[in-house]
C-alpha cells in the first residue's frame, strides 16, 4: 500500500504540524487530492448538504401541491416524479451517507486516537463515486425523471419510459461509495485502535459506526446485484423479474428489502450514536449501561437482516412467512428501547445543561419514541393490512427519518461544529431554530397519522375534500420546518464568518476529539493519546480564562478507575 | 519468460530511486498512518476479507435467483441441460484450478523473495485467465450461432449460423497481443529491462487467449445432436395440430410461430391459432414446448448473468495480477512486504471458486 502521492503530501506539512487541517495546505487541489479523512469529511459534509437542500426543496413543492384537494401548480406526472425523485435523492444521497461519511469519517479517527483511516486513497474513492453517483441522478432528472418511487418496483420499473437505468446506475455506484467507507471503517477500528482504546473504552458513537458498517458491507452489494438485473431487464430483456418469461417481480421486492431494510438501520445508528454522546456530555454523567448500548447497536444491525419481509406483507408473501417476519420485527424494539431507557437513565439526576445539541438530542428521544413505537402497529399484520400505503407509513418513517435521523444529525453538527470549523455559533438562535423545526416538524407529520388511519393513501397528487384540513396542517408545517432548517443554515453560516473562536472543549466532553485543538491538526494526534474510559467528568472542569473546559490532573488515577468500575456493573 | 535472465538486484535500486520512495529513511512501503508494517499488513488482509464479503454477497443474489427459479421451473433447468456443454466446462474448472495453484505459490515465492518464481508463476496465472476467457469466448459465440441466449432472445436453432461472433469476441485480445508485442519491441530497443520483461510477460499472457479459443475449438462440440430437439419437437407437434387442419399454409405459419420467435408473443399467439383450429393434445404440446422454451430461457438469463459477472471478475484479477506482475519486477516484494501478493491472491481464489460452485450448478444439471 505505497503510495507516492500522500508520502509527499505528508512530507510537506511535517515541519509545521501545528497548523490545523484547514490551513495546513492551500489550493483547490490540496482538497480535490486530499487524503485527510477531516477534509474529505467536509467535502461529504458540503455535497450532502446541498443534496438535503434539493430533495428538501422537492418536498416543498410536493407539500404546496397538496395545500389543495386539485391541481395547484404539478401535473399527476410530475407529482409522481416529484415525490420519486424527493425520496431517492433523501435516501441514497442524503440520509445514508449523512452521519456516516459526513460526521463519521470527520470524528472516527480523531475519537479513536488515529491519524487517519486504514485506507485513505479508498475514502476519497468513496466521496468521488457518491459524486459520481449524484451525477447519475442529475442525469435521471435531465433525461425526464423517474416516477417509479425511491423503490423500483417491478413490473412497473421496467415498462414505464423514464430514465430507470440512469437512477438505478447512480444507485450501483452510491451502494459501492457507501461499501468503501463501511469497509474502511471496519478495518479501522479492528486493526487500529491504539494502546489503551479497548473494545469497551470506545465511544458509543464509534460502536454505533461499527454496527452500521457491518450493514453497509453485507447489504449493500444485494442492491448492487439488483440494480444490475434491473438494468439488465430493461436493457436485455432477461426476464427474471417479467411474469411473462416465468420471472417473478416479487423477487425483486426480496431482492430491494433485503437492502432497503437494513438500510434504513444505516440510517438509524448512527444517529443513535451521535445521541448517546450528547445525552451523557450534556447531563455531565458516565453514560448508562454502556455495554448495553454498545451491544444493542449491534443486535438491531445483526436482527435488522432478518425482518425485511415486513415491506411485503401483502405482496403476496405466504401467510407462514408473514408471520415469522412479524414476529422478529417486534424483537428490533428490544434493542431500540433499550437505548432509549438508557438514555433516560443517564439524564436522571444527571447536571443537565440545554446547549443546543443537547435540545436536538431530547427531540430525537421524543420522535424516535414516537417514530419507532408507530413502527409496532405496521409490524402487526393486521392492522399493516388497513395502514398499507396510507399516510400512516409516510408519517411512520418520517418520524424515524427526519425526527430521528435529521435531527440527530443537525445534533451531532451543532455539537462538533466546533471541533470541524473552530467557531461557536449563537446559542440562543440555534436554540430557537431547533425549537422552530421540532414543532415544524411534529405539525407536519403528526397529521399524517390521521389522515392515514383515516384512509389518506399515500403517492397521490389528488385527494378527497374530506382531507383537506389535515393536509392543510401538514403542509403549513412543512413551511414552518423549511424556515426552521433555513434558521439554523444561517446561525451555521453566520458563525463562519462572525463566530467566536473555539476553545478545544467548549462542551466539557470527555472523549479524545476534544482533546486535540479546534480545528484539530493535520495529523490528529502526533503520538497515541493517552486512553481512558469515556464518560468520565470529575476531572473536566470549566476554565473561564479558555471560555472551554479543561483538564485537571487532581483526581488520582485510581480513583478514576473506581468511579468507571460501577458504571458498568450496573448494567 | 524466458527472454530476460538478469539478476532481480541490478533492478530494484534504479526504479527505486525515481519512485522517490527512499527519502524517508524508514520502510518505504508503509503508509504514514500506520503504526507497524504488522499493522498495515494486517489492515489490508481484514480489508481484503470483508471486500471478499462483499463479493459473495454481490453473487449471492444470483445464486439466490438460481435457487428461486430452480425450484419454480425445475422443467426448465432439466430442458436447458442439452444445450450445455460440461467438457468445456470441465476444462475451465480445470484451469482455473491449476491458476489457484499457480496464485498460491507466486504468494509463497513473494514471501521467501524469490523474484524470478514469482514473475513466472504470475505470467502463468495471467496465461490461464486468458485461456479461460477464450474458451469461454468459444462457448459464448457458439451459443449466440445456435441462437441460445437470454429469454427475451432465446431463439435455439437445429443448425448453427456461421457468424464471425467468435471473431469479434476476439478482437480485444487480438489488440492486446499487438499493443503488447510493440511496446515489447519498444522496450527491447530502448534496453529497458523492466518494460521488455512487463510487456513480454504480458505478450504470453495475451497470447495465452488463442490458446484457450484453440482448446475450446478442440474440445468435442455437441452441435445440433440434441440442440435441435426442443425445436424439432415444437415444430413437428405443430405439423400435426396444422394437418389436422388441412391447411398447408397454416401448417408452415405454426411451424414457424412455434419454432421460431416463440419467447417473443408466439406462445399465446401459435397456440391461439393451432387451438382454434384443431383444440386437440397437439395444440397442449405445442403450448407445453413453448411454456418449456420460455423457461429454458429464463435458465440462460441467470447463465449469462452469473458467467458474464464471473468473467468481468476475471478481467479485474488480470488487471491487478499484471499489476503486480509489474511491481514484482520492480523488486516491490520480499519477505519485509508481500501484501499485496497475499491480498490479490485471496481475490483470485474467490473468483476460482465462485467458478467452482458455477460449474456444477450451470453445466451438470439435468
Amino acid at each position: 500500500m505505497s503510495d507516492n502521492a500522500s508520502r509527499t503530501a505528508t512530507a510537506h506539512v511535517h515541519g509545521h504540524s501545528e497548523e490545523d487541517y484547514l490551513r495546513c495546505s492551500h489550493g483547490w487541489k490540496s482538497w480535490a487530492f486530499t487524503l485527510d479523512h477531516k477534509r474529505i469529511g467536509v467535502m461529504y459534509l458540503i455535497a450532502i448538504l446541498i443534496s438535503f437542500l434539493l430533495g428538501g426543496v422537492m418536498a416543498l413543492v410536493l407539500r404546496a401541491e397538496l395545500f389543495t384537494p386539485d391541481k395547484l401548480f404539478l401535473s399527476e406526472d410530475m407529482y409522481n416524479q416529484m415525490f420519486t425523485l424527493h425520496g431517492a435523492v433523501m435516501t441514497f444521497l442524503f440520509l445514508i451517507p449523512s452521519i456516516p461519511a459526513a460526521l463519521g469519517n470527520f470524528m472516527l479517527p480523531v475519537m479513536l486516537g488515529v491519524k487517519d483511516v486504514a485506507f485513505p486513497r479508498m475514502n476519497l474513492a468513496s466521496f468521488y463515486l457518491w459524486v459520481f453517483g449524484a451525477i447519475f441522478f442529475l442525469m435521471a432528472i435531465l433525461l425526464g425523471g423517474l416516477d417509479t418511487g425511491w423503490t423500483f418496483y417491478t413490473p412497473y420499473s421496467t415498462t414505464t419510459n423514464t430514465a430507470v437505468i440512469a437512477a438505478s446506475m447512480g444507485v450501483f455506484i452510491l451502494g459501492f461509495s457507501s461499501i468503501f467507507t463501511g469497509l474502511n471503517f471496519l478495518v479501522t477500528i479492528n486493526t487500529m485502535r491504539p494502546a489503551g482504546m479497548t473494545w469497551f473504552r470506545m465511544p458509543l458513537f464509534l460502536w454505533s459506526l461499527y454496527a452500521t458498517s457491518i450493514i453497509q458491507v453485507l447489504a449493500t452489494p444485494v442492491l448492487g446485484i439488483t440494480g444490475l438485473l434491473l438494468i439488465a431487464e430493461r436493457t436485455l430483456g432477461i426476464g427474471i423479474f417479467d411474469p411473462a418469461r416465468g420471472g417473478d417481480p416479487v423477487l425483486f421486492q426480496h431482492f430491494f428489502w433485503f437492502y432497503s431494510h437494513p438500510a434504513v438501520y444505516i440510517m438509524i445508528l448512527p444517529a443513535m450514536g451521535v445521541v448517546s454522546e450528547l445525552v451523557s456530555t450534556f447531563s455531565r454523567k458516565p453514560i448508562f449501561g454502556y455495554r448495553f448500548i454498545a451491544y444493542s447497536s449491534i443486535a438491531i444491525a445483526l436482527l435488522g437482516f432478518l425482518v425485511w419481509g415486513h415491506h411485503m406483507f401483502v405482496s403476496g408473501q405466504s401467510a407462514l412467512a408473514a408471520t415469522v417476519f412479524s414476529a422478529l420485527t417486534f424483537t428490533v424494539s428490544i434493542p431500540s428501547a433499550i437505548k432509549v431507557f438508557n438514555w433516560l437513565a443517564t439524564m436522571y439526576k444527571g447536571a443537565i445543561s440545554l446547549e443546543t445539541p443537547m435540545c436536538y438530542a431530547l427531540a430525537f428521544i421524543f420522535l424516535f419514541g414516537i417514530g419507532g413505537l408507530t413502527g409496532l402497529y405496521l409490524g402487526a399484520l393486521a392492522t399493516d393490512v388497513h395502514l398499507h400505503d396510507t399516510y400512516f407509513v409516510v408519517a411512520h418513517f418520517h418520524y424515524v427519518m427526519v425526527g430521528g435521523t435529521l435531527i440527530a444529525f443537525l445534533g451531532g453538527l451543532h455539537y462538533w461544529w466546533p471541533k470541524m470549523f473552530g467557531r461557536m455559533y449563537n446559542e440562543m438562535w440555534a436554540r430557537i431554530a431547533c425549537l422552530i423545526v421540532f414543532v415544524g416538524f411534529n405539525a407536519t407529520f403528526f397529521p399524517q397519522f390521521v389522515l392515514g388511519s383515516r384512509g389518506m393513501p399515500r403517492r397521490y397528487a389528488r385527494y378527497d375534500t374530506e382531507f383537506v384540513y389535515f393536509h392543510q396542517f401538514s403542509t403549513s408545517g412543512a413551511m414552518l420546518l423549511g424556515c426552521g432548517l433555513m434558521l439554523c443554515a444561517g446561525v451555521l453560516i453566520h458563525s463562519l464568518l462572525r463566530g467566536r473562536k473555539a476553545p478545544a472543549n467548549p462542551w466539557g466532553s470527555s472523549t479524545l476529539e476534544w482533546k486535540c485543538s479546534s480545528p484539530p491538526p493535520h495529523h490528529n494526534f502526533d503520538w497515541p493519546p493517552v486512553v481512558s474510559a469515556p464518560y468520565q467528568y470529575d476531572h473536566i472542569v470549566y476554565d473561564p480564562n479558555h471560555q472551554g473546559y479543561v483538564e485537571v490532573e487532581d483526581i488520582p488515577e485510581e480513583e478514576d478507575e473506581l468511579t468507571n468500575a460501577p458504571v458498568e456493573s450496573h448494567s | 519468460m524466458s527472454t530476460t535472465t538478469a539478476p532481480s538486484s541490478e533492478v530494484a535500486p534504479s526504479e527505486h530511486s525515481d519512485g522517490g520512495h527512499d527519502d524517508h529513511g524508514h520502510d518505504p512501503f508503509l503508509a504514514h498512518h500506520f503504526g507497524s508494517a504488522k499493522q498495515q499488513f494486517d489492515a489490508g488482509k481484514f480489508g481484503m476479507w470483508l471486500f471478499l464479503v462483499t463479493e459473495i454477497l454481490f453473487f449471492s443474489g444470483l445464486f439466490c435467483a438460481y435457487a428461486v427459479y430452480r425450484s419454480t421451473h425445475p422443467e426448465a433447468f432439466a430442458n436447458a441441460d442439452q444445450y450445455l456443454d460440461p467438457m468445456l466446462g470441465a476444462a475451465n474448472t480445470a484451469v482455473l484450478i491449476f491458476s489457484s495453484l499457480t496464485m498460491a505459490w507466486a504468494v509463497r515465492a513473494a514471501q521467501l523473495g524469490q523474484k524470478q518464481l514469482l514473475v513466472r508463476l504470475l505470467t502463468i496465472t495471467l496465461s490461464c485467465a486468458s485461456i479461460f476467457l477464450g474458451v469461454k469466448a468459444v462457448e459464448y459465440s457458439h451459443k449466440w450461432d445456435l441462437g441460445i441466449l437470454w429469454a427475451s432472445n432465446f431463439n435455439p436453432q437445429a443448425h448453427a449460423a456461421h457468424s464471425p461472433a467468435l471473431l469479434v469476441l476476439s478482437i480485444p485480445a487480438m489488440i492486446t497481443v499487438v499493443v503488447t508485442a510493440i511496446l515489447f519491441g519498444v522496450g527491447k530497443s530502448r534496453k529497458s529491462e523492466i518494460m521488455s520483461k512487463f510487456w513480454g510477460c504480458l505478450l504470453i499472457a495475451a497470447l495465452a487467449y488463442f490458446g484457450g479459443v484453440g482448446l475450446g475449438l478442440t474440445v468435442p462440440v455437441i452441435e445440433g445432436a440434441i440442440t435441435g430437439e426442443a425445436a424439432h419437437a415444437s415444430a413437428e407437434a405443430g405439423h400435426h395440430a396444422a394437418e389436422g387442419a388441412h391447411h398447408a399454409a397454416a401448417a408452415e405459419e405454426a411451424v414457424e410461430h412455434a419454432a421460431g420467435h416463440a419467447t417473443e408473443h408466439a406462445a399465446g399467439d401459435a397456440v391461439a391459432t393451432t387451438a382454434a383450429k384443431s383444440g386437440s393434445l397437439e395444440a397442449a404440446a405445442i403450448e407445453q414446448a413453448a411454456i418449456d422454451r420460455t423457461y429454458t430461457g429464463i435458465f440462460f438469463s441467470i447463465y449469462y448473468v452469473m458467467t458474464g459477472l464471473h468473467g468481468f471478475h476475471i478481467l479485474i484479477g488480470m488487471g491487478v495480477i499484471a499489476w503486480l506482475l509489474y511491481r514484482s519486477l520492480l523488486g516491490h516484494f520480499g519477505p519485509r512486504y508481500f501484501g499485496p501478493v497475499d491480498f490479490v491472491g485471496l481475490y483470485w481464489h474467490l473468483v476460482d471458486l465462485i467458478w467452482i460452485y458455477l460449474f456444477p450448478l450451470l453445466y451438470l444439471i439435468g
